[in-house]
Formats: structure tokens, C-alpha cells, sequence
């Protein structure tokens, strides 16, 4: 379903990789590894269209992405380093502006369902700079939890996050991909994603990328 | 496509309220601006009247401009202009909905300011009409321009200045076309030529803007 095939990244003058190639498939996750610097979060936005690609070319469904254009991108969820969470507004009101932004029907009561299940409980209706760091990465995720699109690109998610709470979003994100969706995301705290197959990409420094199985 | 634009609108009317320091700033500029030049230029009320359409104009310029490195750079900061970009609709759409809610917190308050502070001008009823009027129309073209200049320096250090480089010389056939629609009034040829182009730039300014405002954020977001 997601292929890239030797992407190339070069950022001002440094080219952090080249030759990245992979395909993934309904159900399965890409776990993608690299030291700091290693052009990760490069590589993600690559995945969603928001940087284009030094070389190289990145398909979904077999389309090239930049034709696709929004068919893809309604068909992607991406969380990135910042929370997109509005510092004025209440949790509550976070979830559901963003998701009628997205074009989401979302309900009151799902919204509710999806902070209390992250553990925001009785911090619906606080505004959000009152939240600790973690709890606005909670209110963030919050969205995951109806999310049904087919491709989660995450990035950094558990963040911030303390153990229960990266236990959820590994939940979570083991609950999509028994569902056949696919997810890739970074991480630097080894947590087990409850799947069936996961694959692991190392950006390393220069050309020392390689991919394993 | 009208729901989103409403949902945009409806987004940054509650963070404008949320934050309501910021419109009062650019209110209490205008006010201010617009009431020292009585002050400094003398009590002469032919004088005034002939100051007052520039005045006024060039006041609301300024307004607008105080307002505009905020119109994404908020959304910048906080990742939501990544959310923005990559939900699934055209990102020109929701640049319109942000236009037209930078309008009616930044624009709207300056036209409904202006009948009254147009008063201390010694305008007489018909001109104070046409200024209102003229305000009413070209001030959606200030927003819907600047809304290019700001996507263009987002994230740049020193964008603020940058912008008013960028926009200020842009908004003068604005402030051309409406201060010339009080001087026609008060010199009895008729605005209507002055608010059509007026209207025209207006329209152009709201429209078409978008787009390439759109195109801008999406190569500041690279």
C-alpha cells in the first residue's frame, strides 16, 4: 500500500540520507530508528507530502502521492513533534474543532468518550496552558482513539507521555493495525507494539541505511 | 466546502476572543493615531477636512498591519498549520476562512470606529457615509492581501518588518481608490466610480489571494 522507493534527503547542504527504500502493507507498522539528526522526522513529513523529496518517489494504493493529493491525505493521520493543540481552548473544544476541520463528524459524546479514555477526566473544560506537557500530549493522542484512517504517521509519539498512557497509545496503535491499517512512527523508548508485523528502518549517519527485517 | 470555511471562521472568532488584548490593541491604535492628528495639525476645520479621508485610511492600514504577523503564526507554532495542510481539502479554502475571521476581528471594528472618530474631522453627514463606506469595502482587500505577505514571512526572523516592506506598498491602490471616494464626495463628482474599483480590489484581494497565500505556507512548512 505505502512504498518509497530510494528517497533521498538533503537538508541545506547536508544530505542526511539517501537510497531509503521500503514497502509497507496493510496491518503492518514501520518502526523507524536513527540517532538524533538522522533525518526521521525529515523522512516523515516526507511520507506526508509536507516536504518533497531530494529523489525518489513515494506511492500509495500505487499512485505517486503529490497526483493522489487529497484523495491520500484524507486517507492519513499525522502527529507530529508540536501537539496542534490550541493553548486557549479546552480540551474539548480541541478534539472537536480539529476533527470538523479534518471534515470528521465527531459528536460530543465521542469526544468525551476519547478524553476520558486518554485520562482527561475532569480536565475537559480546562484550557489547555493550564495542562501539564504530558497531559497536552494526552489531549493530543486523544484523537487516535476514532481515528479511522488507513495510514498513522506518528512521530515521537509517547513524548512526554508516562507509562500508562504509552501503553494506550501501543494499544491503540496495535487496535488500528489488526484493523489492516498501517502506521509508521518514531520512537527512542523501546515499546512493544502489540502486532503482527512490525518492520524496522535504520537511518543511520551517511549511507549506512540499511532496512531489517 | 462552506462548512469548512465556517468551521475556520468559527475556530478563530473563539481564539480571538480568547484573546481579546490583541483587537483592543489595534482598536486603541487606531484610535489614537487617527486622534493625534487633529491635535498636532490645528483646530482649522477646513484643514481637517481635507486631512481626514488620508488620515483615516492610512491609520486603518497601519491597524491592519499590527494585526497581520499573527494571522498564521500561531498556527505555525503550534502545529496546527501542519494539520491545516494536510487535511483533506484545498488549503486555499482554509485560508478564505481565515480572511474573512481576520476581517471581522481586525477590519470590521475600524469601520464601525470610523463615522465616529470621522467627527472630530468636521465631516459633513454624506462624506462620514462614503468613508464608512468606503472602509466597509476596502478593508476585506487589506486582509485578503496581507494575508500573502504574512504567509510569505512566516518564520522569517524579523518578519514584521519584512511584512510592511512587503504588503504596505501593495495596499496602495486601496487607500488610493478610498480615500479618493470621500475627496470625490466632498468635491461633488460621486464615489460611485472610486467604490467600484474599490470593490473590485476587493473582491480580487479576497478570492484570489488564498491561493497564493496557500502556496506560500505550504513552501514555509518544507
Amino acid at each position: 500500500m505505502l512504498e518509497a522507493s530510494n528517497l533521498e534527503c538533503v537538508r541545506g547542504e547536508r544530505r542526511l540520507f539517501a537510497d531509503v527504500s521500503f514497502r509497507l502493507e496493510g496491518g503492518e507498522m514501520l518502526y523507524l530508528q536513527g540517532m538524533n539528526g538522522s533525518g526521521k522526522t525529515s523522512l516523515l513529513r516526507m511520507l506526508c507530502g509536507l516536504t518533497p523529496a531530494a529523489s525518489g518517489e513515494i506511492r500509495w494504493r500505487s499512485q505517486p502521492i503529490g497526483k493522489l493529493g487529497e484523495t491520500f491525505r484524507s486517507e492519513l493521520c499525522y502527529l507530529g513533534h508540536h501537539n496542534a493543540i490550541k493553548e486557549e481552548l479546552t480540551p474539548l473544544e480541541n478534539i472537536l474543532s480539529s476533527a470538523r476541520l479534518a471534515q470528521e463528524s465527531l459528536d460530543e459524546e465521542a469526544a468525551l468518550d476519547a478524553l476520558e479514555l486518554v485520562g482527561l477526566h475532569g480536565r475537559e473544560d480546562l484550557a489547555c496552558r493550564y495542562l501539564s506537557q504530558g497531559q497536552k500530549r494526552r489531549a493530543a493522542l486523544a484523537r487516535l482513539v476514532h481515528e479511522k484512517r488507513a495510514l498513522w504517521i506518528l512521530d515521537e509519539p509517547y513524548v512526554a507521555l508516562d507509562r500508562a498512557a504509552i501503553q494506550l497509545i501501543a494499544g491503540l496503535v496495535g487496535a488500528h493495525l489488526q484493523r489492516g491499517g498501517l502506521a509508521v512512527l518514531t520512537t527512542h523508548q523501546a515499546v512493544a507494539v502489540p502486532a503482527a508485523a512490525v518492520r524496522e528502518l535504520w537511518l543511520g549517519a551517511d549511507d549506512a541505511t540499511q532496512q531489517r527485517f | 466546502m462552506l462548512i469548512l470555511i465556517r468551521a475556520v471562521i468559527g475556530r478563530d472568532l473563539r481564539l480571538a476572543m480568547r484573546r481579546q488584548a490583541d483587537i483592543v490593541a489595534a482598536m486603541f491604535f487606531f484610535i489614537i493615531v487617527v486622534s493625534l492628528f487633529p491635535l498636532g495639525v490645528g483646530p482649522e476645520p477646513d484643514q481637517l477636512r481635507k486631512l481626514a479621508p488620508g488620515v483615516l485610511w492610512v491609520a486603518a492600514l497601519l491597524a491592519t498591519m499590527l494585526s497581520l504577523p499573527r494571522l498564521f503564526a500561531e498556527d505555525h507554532r503550534d502545529g496546527t498549520l501542519e494539520q491545516l495542510a494536510l487535511a483533506p481539502q484545498p488549503l486555499g479554502l482554509v485560508v478564505l476562512g481565515k480572511v474573512i475571521a481576520h476581517w471581522l476581528v481586525a477590519g470590521l471594528p475600524l469601520v464601525l470606529l470610523a463615522p465616529v472618530l470621522g467627527i472630530q474631522f468636521d465631516l459633513a453627514g454624506d462624506a462620514l457615509a462614503v468613508l464608512t463606506l468606503s472602509l466597509l469595502i476596502g478593508t476585506p482587500a487589506l486582509s485578503g492581501i496581507g494575508a500573502i505577505g504574512a504567509a510569505l514571512t512566516l518564520g522569517v526572523r524579523g518578519g514584521g518588518v519584512l511584512l510592511s516592506l512587503l504588503v504596505l506598498p501593495l495596499y496602495i491602490p486601496v487607500l488610493i481608490f478610498g480615500a479618493g471616494a470621500v475627496d470625490a464626495t466632498v468635491s461633488g463628482l460621486g464615489p460611485q466610480a472610486h467604490l467600484s474599483l474599490l470593490g473590485a480590489l476587493a473582491l480580487g484581494g479576497v478570492f484570489f489571494a488564498p491561493w497564493p497565500t496557500a502556496a506560500a505556507l505550504r513552501v514555509a512548512l518544507e
